[in-house]
């Protein structure tokens, strides 16, 4: 059983995106995740960290990101923080793909993705520090496990 | 680091397709060599593309969003980006974003090929 909360902290640059990601599979292939939902969890994680370094970051590689993964009760979850611009989800418009295309979007998906891959995602702020919660239930159903156990 | 690749290969001349191979993991950080890859067809004026993917291990939504920003202006050339033999993994991130419905996605590069040359039958 690994610690209940790990932590990986990078630069606020794209090339450390791979370092979140291995990290991010060990913890929930330790928690007991499938494969599948390690998967699922490596691909939000990233979303949020790539929207933090470019968004909210703005580029800038001086700033820093944190991903902290916690094992709960029937959950596993992970928190992505930093300090740059804060996401305000109530102005987030899912995109159109026929619009996307027309228009040559490159980005707006990978929020639209996050909401798809985790069970539960959620934005909150803590004075200057913006968090990004992201849940997945352990018993894959999309509901949480009552036992608190992995299946 | 993620490492990623993309070669070039052609079909016979005169079916005019070009074919990148592309290799590892597509992400906020290799995204820009997949555009670049993009650019150099259209530059060269080569706009029937069949992205072969069997070797992709991974994607993020940074990588969707270079097939998105290249679909119109291709098609503007005459041509397509067609893709193929991607891992299930990685078809499914293209799927879970209703990507299949604007793009030709095959099991084989084959298929991939044969399309491009019905279409100009």
């Amino acid at each position: 059983m690994p610690a209940s909360v790990c932590t990986c902290t990078i630069p606020s640059a794209t090339r450390y995106l791979a370092r979140v990601r291995r990290f991010v599979d060990e913890q929930a292939t330790a928690a007991g995740l499938s494969e599948k939902a390690a998967s699922e969890v490596q691909l939000a994680v990233d979303e949020a960290c790539a929207n933090a370094i470019e968004h909210a970051y703005g580029g800038d590689a001086g700033g820093t990101v944190e991903v902290v993964t916690k094992r709960a009760p029937g959950r596993f979850v992970v928190v992505i923080r930093h300090t740059g611009v804060p996401f305000d989800i109530s102005k987030y418009q899912p995109p159109d793909l026929a619009r996307a295309a027309d228009e040559r979007w490159s980005g707006g998906f990978g929020v639209a993705l996050m909401h798809r891959l985790m069970d539960e995602v959620a934005y909150r702020r803590r004075g200057r520090v913006s968090e990004v919660h992201l849940v997945k239930f352990l018993n894959g159903d999309g509901k949480p496990a009552r036992d608190g156990g992995a299946r | 680091m993620s490492s990623f690749s993309v070669s070039f290969r052609s079909t016979a001349p005169e079916r005019g397709v070009c074919i990148l191979d592309i290799k590892g993991e597509l992400d906020a950080h290799t995204a820009s060599e997949l555009e670049a890859a993009f650019q150099r067809c259209l530059t060269d004026g080569h706009p029937r593309i069949v992205v072969h993917g069997s070797d992709l291990q991974y994607i993020s939504s940074a990588g969707l969003g270079v097939f998105m920003a290249y679909i119109e202006e291709v098609r503007e050339q005459g041509g397509d980006i067609k893709i193929a033999a991607l891992q299930p993994r990685v078809y499914n991130v293209f799927d879970l974003l209703g990507f299949p419905v604007l793009f030709d996605i095959t099991p084989t590069e084959a298929e991939a090929v044969e399309k491009f040359e019905s279409e100009a039958a």
